[in-house]
């Protein structure tokens, strides 16, 4: 039977079973997101029953309790995070551009150790680096300051995204910059005004990676934040609803669904990149 | 252009790398530490290293360091095998055409896309022994409802999962943009010779995404090693049965009320030490078969 099939073509149940498991598969990464929606919309009371349902007495209490600051500092978490993920997106965005270039099209003494560098650094744990930081901020007066926070993240994201960028850059031919060096564009300029435009998708990877870098980020954030309830960010405030002996579910289940919004917006504005960004970057190597 | 970078770099982890292996061999902590705000200046010692000798001793009270760095490797083995089985079985299916792939291809990468913490959050409520959905689904056919979360290896279980469930779609992309760039006549080749799927499989397919593979199994590798949210926030805290090494760094960084800032450099820089052999070791044996890296 199956010579007589097309080239490609699929017998039926072959057909049924790759369906069913992507089926399978999808649910299984969809189910907790939902969970959380759908627990969001109960009283935090019915969060917590011994036998749950998909929809009891629906309410978008658990809402307008986080938002107005009747359970938690909500606002100023989410203030903090955005303006830490954002500064740490447009700095790692732009020297690991301007890195990745300079390592995709000159030869300097040091570039290879530059680009081992680039890989041994994701190595680095946390922990060998905790202490020297927390001491260099102490001394810095950054200690407790956002701004502390967003060099550090810089530093963990800058190396992947410059190496990722490398191997976008590379796939840009080099005579497009002969071209526009030829039409007086300075070295700058080159980069600026053809190369970054041609390097969208790679850009596009790039500050997706550095924005979930430092939207997600909990232990730096836990040790260097101040204790005062303002000055957190979503990842460590976020973590007063989850108390020793009780846990704010239904609190918990909204304010997440309110910090996951933006997160996959911006995912969903880069997804389509991410195959074509990611193949030709970090994985080519 | 690459300067800006190398200085960053050079203050913000070169010069703490520095100053954290020398913190090792010395005993500073909270009351020894320099404080500008207080006005204090350092008084740590040199204490060259006991650091390093009460920790390799496996002594209980310096956190169990064989244990704990067994539980480390039983951690890493199961989720980057995991990830990596999955994820490329998952990859080659979004390869083939089929009706929906761009939809599948949105729902699966899903989970990368909600914050970690977000994600650690759900698990932790679908994991509750009491109320959690997870018991209510086992209990529905008949299985055992256990204690996920509590004082047992269940619970290195349960944040395994969870990393495994975090961890996939980023294989899958990776995987799926290097089966796409394996020529397709490769395969209607060995299809015209007779090959099976299989034979497809071992002999196209793997060898075509070798360098990929390599890439992504490294870093997953060391990123799961130093995995600190998952387990912190799904445990809530301090839970000895899903103590990993940077756990228990940040553990002795930060809570207790010595804050004992020596013992957590220690451990640092042992798991640096850790990842920098098992990366050599796996960049010569890709090297013997072959793999220019």
């Amino acid at each position: 039977m199956s010579t007589q099939r097309k080239r490609g073509a699929r017998s039926p149940l072959a057909s049924f079973g790759l369906h069913a498991t992507l089926v399978l598969a999808s649910a299984i990464a969809v189910f907790p997101v939902f969970w959380v929606l759908v627990t969001s919309f109960k009283p935090d009371s019915r969060a917590v029953e011994p036998t749950p349902k998909l929809i009891n007495e629906f309410t978008t209490g658990n809402y307008t309790d986080v938002l107005t600051g009747a359970k938690g500092d909500f606002l100023s978490w989410f203030g903090n995070s955005v303006l830490i993920a954002a500064l740490t997106t447009v700095i790692a965005v732009f020297l690991s551009a301007t890195t990745g270039y300079a390592v995709s099209r000159f030869r300097f003494p040091g570039y290879r150790a530059t680009m081992l560098s680039f890989l041994l650094i994701q190595m680095f744990p946390f922990a060998v680096l905790i202490v020297p930081l927390y001491n260099i901020m102490l001394s810095l007066g950054l200690q407790g300051s956002s701004l502390g926070l967003v060099l550090i993240y810089c530093t963990t994201a800058i190396p992947f995204c410059a190496y990722m960028l490398k191997s976008y850059f590379d796939t840009i031919p080099a005579d497009i910059d002969e071209a526009g060096r030829i039409d007086g564009l300075s070295h700058f300029g080159v980069f600026w005004r053809l190369v970054m435009p041609l390097a969208r998708p790679g850009l596009a990877v790039t500050a997706f990676y550095a924005f979930l870098t430092a939207w997600g980020e909990v232990a730096f954030a836990s040790a260097f934040l101040s204790a005062a309830d303002q000055s957190k960010t979503l990842a460590v405030g976020l973590q007063v609803f989850v108390q020793q002996n009780r846990t704010e579910w239904g609190h918990l289940a909204a304010a997440s669904i309110l910090v996951a919004i933006p997160a996959v917006i911006v995912f969903y504005l880069v997804q389509r990149f991410l195959v074509t960004g990611l193949s030709a970057g970090a994985v080519k190597g | 252009m690459v300067l800006p970078v190398v200085v960053v770099i050079g203050v913000l982890v070169l010069l703490p790398l520095a100053q954290g292996v020398y913190y090792s061999f010395t005993n500073i902590n909270e009351a020894t530490i320099a404080n500008p705000i207080l006005d204090r200046p350092a008084t740590y010692e040199w204490v060259g290293l006991t650091n390093y000798l009460n920790v390799l001793s496996g002594d209980p009270s310096y956190g169990d360091f064989w244990a704990v760095l067994v539980r480390t490797l039983i951690w890493t083995f199961a989720s980057v095998f995991c990830h990596y089985a999955i994820g490329l079985g998952l990859a080659v299916l979004l390869n083939r055409r089929i009706a929906g792939r761009g939809l599948y291809r949105v729902l699966l990468i899903l989970p990368w896309a909600v914050p970690a913490f977000i994600s650690a959050f759900a698990w932790k409520y679908m994991f509750n022994a009491q109320y959690g959905i997870i018991n209510q689904l086992l209990g529905a056919v008949g299985l055992p409802q256990p204690v996920w979360l509590g004082q047992s290896d269940l619970a290195l279980v349960a944040v395994i999962i969870v990393n495994v469930w975090l961890g996939v779609p980023f294989m899958m992309v990776a995987l799926l943009g290097g089966l796409q760039s394996i020529p397709g006549e490769l395969y209607e080749a060995a299809e015209i010779d007779g090959a099976s799927a299989w034979q497809r499989f071992r002999n196209i397919t793997l060898p075509g995404l070798r360098s990929v593979s390599s890439t992504v199994v490294l870093l997953g590798t060391i990123w799961t090693f130093n995995m600190f949210a998952v387990i912190y926030l799904v445990t809530g805290g301090i839970n000895p049965n899903t103590r990993i090494l940077v756990i228990y760094a940040f553990e002795r960084f930060f809570s207790g009320a010595s804050r004992d800032y020596a013992i957590a450099s220690t451990y640092g820089v042992l798991i640096l030490s850790l990842l920098l052999v098992f990366a050599s070791a796996y960049r010569r044996a890709l090297r013997k078969q072959g793999e220019v890296w």
